[in-house]
């Protein structure tokens, strides 16, 4: 099939073929009120060259924001290898593989996604990824409540408010009761869990670092959920925290969720993302979407295949584990790529990351910025000012995105900002913010 | 042709019961018919002890490496017994489906709802007409 557009010849037989006029004939259903009636308000065509021309004037216009936000979606660097690789025709699909007898180099690495991502969260099983990290803590919960058997979750106020917008969707076509846990001083506490707890509740729901940046006490909470007989599902929406900070297996989580744009994914404005779901052993046959499997072919060479597929949509009809019938197969590979070429430099990116956060802190601490949570972070935190947002809009116009104002989210936060910095925001990127700052004041 | 036996009775989903003498308790597994339309299994999710089903409640779920199945209780009652040995040799069904491939044991509420059910002879003919 090509793409070259019917002929007047082509026209003429299809109707005729068909059994009309004129294509017109076509939409006579709808009244010639209702028409447009008139050309539309289309400029004249323009040449390649003129086209071009008008395309990067337009483009000129933008101003390159300068990011110290992050809020889920972060801004990494990301190495030349990664778009060449992606990019070659045999990898560059978005579909799950179905056909394994031509699809090897793509379903191996998959596999290869599963394991270290099971590595970084400390889990047994990794699936073949999810749409992003909000629709991944909704089929997590879900996961949790088949197979406990119990309706109602404890999800913490320091979870990512979008991420409990979407959970609250799902949640309420789903039947399943969602508890708000309210942290304090910007993270859970275990007595907390406590009094939300019963017989009802199957997983409690914290994110590490939480929204506010802040690293929660996952050992003492997978206490607290195990104590009242739930799991513990812990959201990750910054994965290269995991470079620097403890598995949330080894701390006691039962399912890790989440994010992985931050490897290998541009921020672009807030997509595409890359959801993750990994769990323990026990979770496998509850476990949503595709996985990739490793076996032996009919001449006994090692291969790769999708299984456990009996329980999706396409075989299991309405009794699917779940509505999710594919994956994020090019953003999974460019993660891979990522944290294959990373490898054990992860940690260190990791602690610069942790180390330039620390820096950006400390200077806007001395300029008389107030943390508002005196807690470990990793890359983000929260930092409250008076007149915090006429140096927000001032900053605006000098191209930088400085912070995402929390009191959208958290009234009681108003005058506070959630800050980022990666190791896109070098010192001298950090000095140079700071030196417009005391311009603005 | 599959094995049908003729001390059993039947549901037109292929499951199967043996109930006892007195038609107190019922052993209740998937026909022979069943397990080779499935082919290898490699997985079983059993009721637990305690549980109380209506009949033609889904009970269990068997999984093969083509499909998953629902299983549906033949008659109303309370789950008694499973059959643990299952959890690590779901292949049993495949091997022996009416002896040691059997799934749970079901205390009988209403030994009248028994007689809805087929015996061999009408099983045979189910199988046979092809549904």
């Amino acid at each position: 099939m090509d793409y070259i557009s019917n002929t007047p010849g082509d026209i003429e037989e299809m109707l005729k073929v068909i059994g009309v006029k004129s294509i017109d004939d076509l939409f006579a259903d709808i009244p010639a009120s209702v028409g447009l009636n008139k050309k539309t308000a289309l400029p004249a065509p323009l040449t390649e060259i003129e086209a071009g021309d008008l395309l990067t004037e337009i483009a000129g216009r933008n101003c390159v924001l300068k990011s110290f936000i992050g809020a889920g979606v972060y801004s990494h660097y990301i190495p030349a290898v990664v778009d060449h690789l992606a990019s070659r025709s045999e990898f560059y699909t978005a579909y799950t593989p179905y056909q394994p007898e031509v699809s090897q180099g793509t379903l191996t690495a998959i596999f290869e996604f599963q394991t270290l991502i099971c590595r970084l969260t400390g889990m047994d099983i990794t699936n073949a990824s999810m749409y992003d990290g909000a629709t991944s803590l909704a089929e997590a919960v879900f996961m949790a409540v088949r197979s406990g058997n119990r309706n109602a979750v404890i999800v913490s106020d320091t979870v990512h408010p979008h991420y409990r917008q979407v959970l609250d969707t799902y949640s309420r076509a789903g039947g399943i009761e969602v508890r708000t846990l309210k942290s304090k001083n910007g993270a859970v506490t275990a007595g907390d869990i406590d009094m939300l707890m019963d017989d009802a509740v199957s997983a409690v729901v914290v994110q590490n670092p939480n929204f506010f940046g802040c690293c929660e006490d996952l050992v003492e909470i997978a206490d607290a959920a195990h104590s009242g007989k739930a799991y513990l599902i812990t959201v990750v929406t910054e994965p290269m925290s995991l470079g620097i900070l403890k598995s949330p297996g080894e701390q006691g989580a039962d399912i890790v969720c989440g994010e992985g744009q931050s490897f290998g994914n541009p921020a672009g404005f807030g997509g595409p993302l890359l959801g993750i779901l990994a769990a323990k052993d026990s979770f496998l046959r509850k476990m949503p979407g595709r996985l990739v499997g490793k076996t032996t072919d009919a001449d006994g060479t090692e291969a790769y295949v999708l299984t456990l597929q009996t329980r999706e949509q396409h075989i299991r009809r309405d009794r699917a584990t779940s509505n999710i019938c594919t994956n994020q197969g090019l953003c999974a590979l460019r993660s891979v790529i990522y944290m294959t070429l990373l490898g054990n430099t992860l940690r260190e990116l990791a602690d610069l990351n942790h180390r330039l956060a620390s820096y950006l802190k400390r200077r806007l601490v001395e300029m008389g910025f107030t943390p508002v949570f005196e807690r470990p972070f990793f890359n983000e935190f929260v930092l409250s000012f008076d007149d915090v947002e006429r140096v927000r809009s001032a900053l605006r116009n000098d191209c930088y995105q400085f912070g995402v104002p929390l009191g959208r989210y958290y009234p009681e936060h108003e005058n506070s900002l959630l800050l980022c910095a990666t190791e896109m925001n070098s010192p001298a990127d950090i000095d140079r913010l700071v030196s417009v700052i005391e311009q603005t004041l | 042709m599959s094995v049908i036996p003729e001390d059993l009775l039947f549901t037109k989903d292929h499951e199967w019961i043996r109930p006892d003498d007195s038609q107190i308790k019922g052993t209740c597994g998937i026909t022979d018919h069943a397990q080779e339309m499935l082919t290898d299994i490699v997985f079983v999710e059993l009721p637990e002890r305690g549980d109380q089903v209506e009949k033609g409640a889904q009970i269990a779920v068997v999984e093969s490496v083509k499909a998953v199945s629902d299983v549906y209780a033949p008659v109303s009652g309370v789950i008694v017994e499973v059959n643990a040995r299952l959890e690590d040799n779901p292949d049993l069904i495949n091997s022996d489906p009416y002896g040691d491939g059997w799934l749970f044991v079901i205390e009988i509420k209403n030994p009248g709802e028994l007689d809805d059910l087929m015996n061999g002879k009408a099983y045979e003919e189910h199988v046979e007409s092809g549904d």
